[in-house]
């Protein structure tokens, strides 16, 4: 089907709901490169009106990528529950704003419709969204996980400690852990990114982990972020798992690229399914995601990056994760290139999961070759936090020595937390009062003494 | 004055961890925030860091130290024609120039072809390439040697990207590629090299084909270790008929490298 509209005498026309969409997309380099974006300003915003007269039910019938040939379209079909979608299916794009806006939308109601919606229609919505929308909506939504502790809870913001070392040694790696619970990161998960995805590495990593846990008796949970098929084979071989690790992206040729298919995550949610190593709940699946995979992986279809990413999180849901994580900043600038398309990206990453009923958490990140500071990141935090966000990163002073990046560091979970009054899990704030890490009187102020279990583990090292 | 400060920021009692570990940890605080000391030493680091983006790689020195390595070795260009461009189109970064191409065929003309191709890559770094490329490629040529490796000669590709790789492979008709490419500079590591090997190379291969050696310079993986393991990688490659994500590297880490886990000191006995 095709669009128009017409301003001033000049009539904008759109082959595609695929062309439509990219067109009205707010502008970023990753959807000039792939040669979807629009030509100028004023074709984005004709895009974006003859979007918001869309009604929402094309989208079930008019498929951005091929539904024949891409199992991740047929999954967003055939699992569409048209129960839920039934209180919005009489809206246009522009009505579901309203509506989304107005108080008919709520936490209850947000929760209800989310298996009704498709990620092409949040994404959609968020074309047509400001900032100060992407915010106030994804605010109202309430996306609540469990494992070993309780992730997602209003008022509250989770931290992954994300340790990571150049050639994964583990007194290094243990080092950073350290320094990352006496500022008190780690709640949502305890997460290394291997320097190797290689079998025997990953095992050690680990089973260090899940010792520290137990030594510490902390409500938390541990990832080593390696390969799906890696982590299957780990726990074949008995390694002690809590969540499966993958990344994952929006079309079945942008996951073949990372040698994966919704098969291969089924087999690895069965897996640590198995394992029944949760104590308060089950969702054992992290997953990442970041706008651009799918076409640095030249597996777009034409479409652009932003539909692309909310298509990632029809994948995930389908596996109730406990955490999926949008690396924002990761990919580089001919994706994102500068500050700006980051935070806008980084909103409406977490405004579409939100909208879809995914644990949506955010790497608020950049590399050294974008134009991009400190600044900018303070900016997308206190954004991101004021709207909700599930997670972020912790990582020591901000500087990640092994994925050679920046993310949030200890230091500005805290600043979040104290800037808006936010805690951390209910379960991880209980450990950290009871270990003295944070001193009883507040549960933002750290003790200025070391905890005794922390004093032993540093009397080892004399 | 100092002393007014120092007794304002609150010292972290760990600050002896740093010798096992780069990260920025034990930083202290001010309040629940960064000191003024490691906030303007951050700044600085990521000032350098962009300078070292920038950098452009420095062929004519590269060359001589190859061919005095007695190493058959030729500079081509991917087709992004400066930083700019390389840095907002991946996609030429991942191919040959016209001229590049030309020359890559002229050579493969009437050539057997070669078991392994090592293409050397700028990346995002060059530094990394003109501090890690000679010491690397010093200590894996006896092993490529005595295991009987048939090398083609070493081609330096200039704003390349990883797949760059593919399509010399592929003109070159090499079995195998290796590429040798700068990483993205962090912060604490402007020098970090990256080893990509790709069995049977064709232009649009995607990273699951590859098989990656991540942050080899001396203060990350030592070349003993990455020689190690693109050992084991390019000899199972080579004996499964396979690269990539099929092909799991179970390489044992050599003994020097790292210590049991439960060694740690979080995990020390009581």
């Amino acid at each position: 089907m095709s669009y128009s509209y017409s301003s001033g005498g000049h009539q904008y026309r759109f082959g595609s709901l695929r062309e439509l969409m990219a067109k009205a997309t707010p502008a970023r380099s990753g959807d000039y490169l792939a040669s979807v974006a629009a030509g100028d300003d004023e074709e984005r915003v004709a895009a974006q009106m003859a979007l918001s007269n869309v009604p929402l039910k094309q989208f079930l019938v008019e498929h951005v990528v091929p539904y024949e040939t891409d199992e991740v379209t047929r999954l967003i079909i055939d699992e569409h529950d048209a129960k839920a979608f039934s209180v919005v299916s009489h809206l246009t794009v522009g009505g579901f704003r309203d509506w989304l806006l107005s108080e008919a939308a709520n936490e209850k109601s947000l929760a209800a419709l989310a298996p009704g919606l498709t990620p092409e229609m949040a994404a959609a919505v968020s074309k047509i969204c400001r900032v100060q929308d992407l915010i106030l909506i994804a605010q109202k939504c309430r996306v609540v996980t469990k494992f070993r502790n309780t992730i997602g809870l209003k008022g509250r913001l989770s931290t992954r400690l994300q340790p990571n070392h150049p050639t994964d040694d583990p007194t290094g790696i243990a080092a950073s852990i350290f320094d990352g619970l006496m500022y008190g990161s780690g709640d949502a998960v305890i997460g290394i990114n291997p320097a190797t995805d290689s079998i025997p590495a990953v095992m050690t990593l680990l089973e260090m982990l899940h010792e520290v846990i137990q030594r510490y008796n902390i409500p938390t949970q541990s990832c080593i972020l390696s390969h799906v098929t890696t982590s299957i084979e780990a726990i074949n071989r008995g390694a002690p798992i809590d969540l499966v690790f993958q990344s994952i992206a929006g079309t079945e040729a942008a996951n073949k690229s990372f040698g994966i298919d919704l098969n291969v995550l089924r087999e690895g949610h069965e897996a640590a399914l198995s394992l029944q190593r949760g104590t308060v709940g089950n969702n054992c699946m992290y997953f990442e995601t970041g706008q651009g995979s799918a076409l640095s992986a030249n597996a777009h279809h034409g479409v652009d990056q932003q539909t692309l990413e909310a298509r990632a999180y029809a994948v995930a849901r389908k596996f109730k994760p406990l955490l999926v994580n949008t690396v924002v900043g990761f990919i580089g600038p001919e994706y994102l290139y500068d500050g700006k398309q980051i935070i806008r990206a980084g909103l409406e990453d977490h405004f579409c999961g939100k909208l879809l009923g995914v644990p949506m958490g955010c790497d608020i990140c950049y590399t050294n070759h974008a134009e991009a500071d400190q600044n900018d990141m303070d900016t997308l935090l206190t954004l991101l936090s004021v709207a909700g966000i599930t997670f972020i990163m912790g990582i020591p002073g901000s500087d990640d020595i092994m994925l050679n990046y920046q993310t949030t560091s200890f230091h500005d979970a805290l600043f979040a937390r104290k800037a808006l009054g936010l805690k951390p899990a209910p379960e991880f704030e209980e450990w950290l009062m009871n270990s003295g890490i944070f001193d009883g009187r507040d549960e933002l102020h750290l003790a200025d003494s070391l905890p005794k279990p922390f004093h032993r583990a540093l009397a080892h090292l004399h | 004055m100092s002393n007014d400060r120092e007794a304002i920021v609150v010292a972290n009692p760990w600050g002896q961890l740093r010798q096992h570990t780069p990260a920025r940890i034990a930083l202290g605080r001010s309040g629940i925030s960064l000191p003024t000391g490691p906030h303007l030493e951050f700044q600085l680091a990521h000032a350098r860091a962009r300078n070292a983006v920038h950098l452009e790689l420095d062929a004519n020195k590269l060359m001589e130290g190859l061919t005095a390595r007695g190493y058959d070795a030729l500079v081509v260009h991917s087709a992004a024609e400066n930083r700019p461009v390389y840095l907002q189109r991946p996609d030429k970064g991942r191919r040959l120039d016209a001229a590049s191409r030309a020359t890559l065929e002229a050579r493969a003309a009437g050539v057997e072809p070669a078991d392994v191709v090592f293409v050397v890559g700028d990346g995002l770094s060059a530094l990394a390439i003109e501090e890690n490329v000679l010491p690397f490629l010093d200590a894996i040529k006896p092993s490529l040697a005595a295991d009987g490796w048939k090398t083609g000669p070493i081609v330096v590709v200039q704003q390349a990207r990883v797949a760059v790789g593919d399509e010399v492979g592929e003109v070159l008709k090499a079995k195998m590629v290796v590429v040798l490419i700068g990483e993205r500079p962090g912060l604490s590591s402007p020098d970090s090299m990256g080893i990509y090997m790709t069995l049977d190379p064709r232009t649009g291969m995607t990273d699951e084909s590859r098989n990656c050696i991540s942050n080899v310079r001396p203060e990350g993986m030592s070349y003993a270790v990455a020689v190690h393991k693109l050992l084991y990688l390019m000899t199972e490659a080579k004996k499964r008929g396979m690269s990539g994500v099929l092909l799991k590297d179970e390489a044992e880490t050599l003994a020097s490298n790292t210590l049991p886990a439960s060694q740690n000191f979080l995990l020390g006995a009581d």
